[in-house]
């Protein structure tokens, strides 16, 4: 854990205590699993928005994605009686190849991500709107998977608290993610790619290859997120199903210290930042404020945050340079040193 | 002759550990052509720099219709009639001609909403045109404009701007034939009208084409000027060398051995209708010299698999092989050293470590993961042999001095095994100490018996350092030179694509 994922925890604990303190039932078994829960889902599309934005991309079809794939897994097994395991699969396939699309759309075509993805975010709302008719896709009332659902939306009691299976399913997930990038040689070639393309390509690393397989690791993880939210809300109103949650994911990479230009980020730190985001979210309703301003809320943290960070990397900077001049100072005239200041 | 309008009295300008321009003194009278030249890194981009307000020198004076002062802003200089068409072009292509040359000076009508006049702007531009006889409208896209025609663009700014002195940076270093000879043209023609022109080339015939007189720079100093009537291409030369080089050569161990990596009739992007044959043989320095813009460094990144190969083929070892990226030079044991360090050859904000185990990344591998203690190992074994000054090998790269930096990227490839070596201006923003032992590592890899390609446009290195020189003119080999035939002149005679009168020992 490095410093950045360290002072996010710090923001967390302190936040969830202001909370606490304030109104006692932040801290009701209930209310956290049903937040840990939020955290389990949007942690999952979150940590694959970040393998995108690590290598300098963005991805900004992941609401629409989990519109139209939750939408189709949901007809797949109600109306076309599809075998849940082999449904499940076809819908990870099916976002692996929207990933792949996108990624070979930027290297090969040389379309800029934002452009891609923006038009990926239409293309996959209109779809999952026309797909239904419009219509609200959901379980019908004799419609019934329990282990399907035992296992996504299911909660599984330990020491007597009831811990949601998403949650799990991101701590896996997690895991993985975490060893794939500060471990292995991939997730090396994933940060060289992100920091400077053409010395990573000078370097011998295939850096299209490495762009794309980003996009389709965000695709296949993105289509997991798919399928936990369908099996959470059980009916999906296509038109709204998972609006704006590309910016949540991107919300949570940059709490977690990612960088829009690439090359930086840690898988701690996007799972911190999306228990903030939680939380803050959980706050707005436990303090009773207008709900309306939840995304207020949510941007001014953000922004805060990001503020703070500059200005402590600016002041670290400022320092250590003023510690290098000092050295410096002894030979240069006072003139110099007006000047660089 | 007229008086100077103009003068630079003592000019000197240095940079931490450079002295880029030492006393330089130049006068330019109204109509008058002076051709400024003198080898890579002479000064003459520095020197121009001074009057287009660019630099600020850091000693002598400068005079202007006899107001004297010590320097030059880019305002003043565009006031005084002084504009620079530089080397590359400050254009908009998302404009137009007229937009181009009226930029930031634009006719306006319809008072505080201050919208453009386009009928005033065109009408404007048009003169300017028939002035230079351009073919094309001012209202053409400057997309759809071709290099020479952007360079016209760019006169006609200057033109615009009542310039008296138009200060041209190798104008013709990517003009076709035809083309130039249209910049001749116009080039006498602004001399008629009593505009003054410099141009800074290395082209010897275009000088004797155009030029009333040559200025050479040679280090930073003006170590001739030569009239109208003294104008030879061997003078020329003689005074752009001339120095005494200082020897850092030491020869191998041993005669080197067959031709390691053969490039037989090597097209590239930049120069599509010439071809570049050479071999570099085992345990042998190959210096590829020649003039910026010759095509050195596009061989060297088509050899490495940046750009694609347009013709022609590579064989290593004497078997073909084909090169569709770095992955398969690298794979091959072709390894290139870039010129831009910081661009391409690494990351500056990672540590030592991981950019010495970047290419090689599989071979630290212990269960599918990095091998983090081994990496650490071997780099801290290259730090030692490559006498890397840094406190430890989880040192950025990017706190490190020049030297170092390259010293890292060369730790890369010797992490592997190379056969072949490309190295691209390898000593580029290193100081002296660095260089040195950078050269003894040159000597003891070829020793080892690695092939070396060393591009250089530092005449001590490649004159220096080379066991064979290859001498690169406009997209082709102009020429070798075995060790007795080492010369700066006979180099630049090759670099300038003129012949040399091979003398036999």
């Amino acid at each position: 854990m490095n410093k950045k994922d360290l002072s996010l925890l710090v923001l967390i604990l302190v936040v969830g205590a202001v909370v606490a303190f304030i109104n006692p039932r932040f801290l009701y078994v209930g209310n956290l699993s049903n937040t840990l829960n939020q955290v389990g889902m949007f942690g999952i599309f979150s940590i694959a928005e970040a393998f995108v934005i690590i290598i300098g991309g963005i991805e900004l079809s992941v609401g629409s994605v989990i519109a139209l794939l939750g939408v189709l897994f949901i007809d797949l097994i109600v109306n076309h009686d599809v075998n849940w395991m082999l449904a499940f699969t076809a819908i990870i396939a099916s976002g692996l190849v929207i990933g792949l699309v996108h990624g070979a759309l930027v290297t090969r075509m040389h379309i800029q991500p934002f452009v891609v993805t923006l038009c990926g975010l239409l293309i996959y709302r209109g779809a999952a709107r026309y797909y239904t008719e419009d219509a609200t896709a959901g379980f019908g009332f004799g419609a019934s998977f329990p282990t399907l659902e035992w296992l996504t939306a299911g909660r599984t009691n330990m020491l007597g608290f009831p811990v949601p299976h998403s949650v799990i399913a991101l701590i896996v997930v997690a895991a993985v993610a975490w060893v794939l990038l500060h471990r292995s040689v991939f997730g090396r070639y994933l940060y060289a790619v992100g920091k400077n393309e053409e010395a990573a390509r000078y370097s011998g690393i295939r850096s299209e290859r490495v762009m794309i397989s980003a996009y389709v690791i965000c695709g296949g993880l993105t289509a997991f997120a798919a399928i936990l939210f369908a099996m959470y809300t059980r009916s999906i109103s296509p038109a709204v199903h998972g609006s704006f949650y590309e910016l949540y994911a991107i919300a949570a990479a940059v709490l977690g210290g990612c960088s829009l230009r690439g090359g930086e980020g840690s898988i701690i730190g996007v799972v911190l930042g999306t228990v903030l985001l939680q939380v803050l979210q959980n706050l707005v309703n436990l303090l009773g404020i207008p709900s309306s301003l939840n995304f207020a809320v949510m941007g001014a943290v953000i922004l805060i945050g990001v503020l703070a960070d500059q200005y402590l990397v600016q002041r670290r900077h400022r320092v250590s340079t003023a510690k290098g001049r000092e050295a410096a100072s002894i030979a240069t005239a006072p003139l110099e040193r007006v000047k660089v200041e | 002759m007229p008086e100077p309008f103009l003068e630079l009295i003592d000019i000197s300008k240095s940079y931490p550990g450079v002295v880029a321009l030492d006393h330089v003194g130049l006068a330019v009278s109204p109509g008058e052509v002076i051709a400024l030249i003198g080898e890579n890194g002479a000064g003459k981009s520095t020197l121009m720099k001074v009057l287009g307000g660019v630099v600020e020198p850091s000693g002598g004076r400068i005079r202007v219709d006899g107001a004297e002062r010590s320097a030059l802003t880019v305002a003043e200089a565009i006031a005084a009639g002084i504009a620079f068409v530089h080397q590359e072009l400050n254009l908009f292509d998302n404009l137009d001609v007229a937009g181009n040359v009226f930029i930031g000076r634009e006719p306006v009508h319809g008072g505080p909403l201050r919208l453009i006049d386009r009928k005033a702007l065109y009408a404007r531009t048009q003169p300017l045109l028939d002035r230079l006889g351009a073919d094309f409208a001012p209202d053409a896209p400057l997309a759809e404009l071709s290099l020479a025609q952007h360079q016209l663009v760019e006169i006609m700014k200057a033109l615009s701007l009542d310039a008296r002195l138009v200060i041209m940076d190798e104008p013709t270093s990517s003009l076709t034939l035809s083309e130039t000879d249209r910049l001749m043209r116009v080039i006498a023609g602004l001399k008629a009208d009593g505009v003054s022109i410099i141009f800074i080339t290395h082209r010897l015939n275009e000088v004797m084409q155009c030029a009333d007189r040559a200025v050479v720079l040679r280090d930073g100093r003006m170590v001739g000027a030569l009239t109208r009537a003294e104008l030879s291409p061997a003078a020329m030369i003689r005074l752009m060398i001339g120095r005494d080089l200082k020897s850092l050569y030491v020869p191998p161990a041993a005669p080197p051995g067959e031709a390691v990596l053969d490039i037989v009739e090597a097209v590239t992007d930049t120069y599509p209708e010439r071809a570049v044959s050479l071999s570099v043989r085992r345990g042998e320095i190959l210096g590829l010299a020649g003039l910026v813009g010759s095509g050195r460094t596009e061989l060297a990144r088509a050899i490495f698999g940046v750009d694609p190969l347009r013709g022609g083929m590579i064989r290593l070892e004497g078997d073909p092989i084909r090169v569709a990226s770095p992955r398969a030079a690298i794979d091959h044991g072709i390894y290139l050293i870039p010129e831009d360090r910081k661009g391409c050859g690494l990351l500056l904000d990672v540590s030592i470590a991981e950019n010495i185990s970047l290419p090689d990344l599989s071979s630290y591998l212990r269960f599918f993961l990095v091998n983090t203690a081994q990496e650490t190992e071997n780099a801290r074994g290259q730090r030692e042999r490559l006498k890397i000054r840094a406190p430890d090998v989880a040192t950025t790269v990017g706190s490190l001095s020049g030297g170092n930096q390259q010293k890292v990227v060369l730790a890369k490839w010797l992490s592997m095994r190379p056969k072949v070596l490309i190295f691209d201006e390898p000593t580029r923003g290193v100081d002296v100490g660095a260089k040195q032992e950078i050269y003894e590592m040159l000597r003891r890899l070829t020793d080892s018996g690695v092939a070396i390609l060393m591009i250089s446009s530092d005449m001590e290195e490649v004159i220096g350092v080379s066991d064979r020189i290859a001498v690169m003119h406009e997209g082709t080999i102009s020429g070798f030179l075995d060790r007795s035939q080492f010369s700066e002149h006979n180099v630049l005679q090759l670099a300038v694509g003129h012949a040399v009168e091979m003398r036999v020992p």
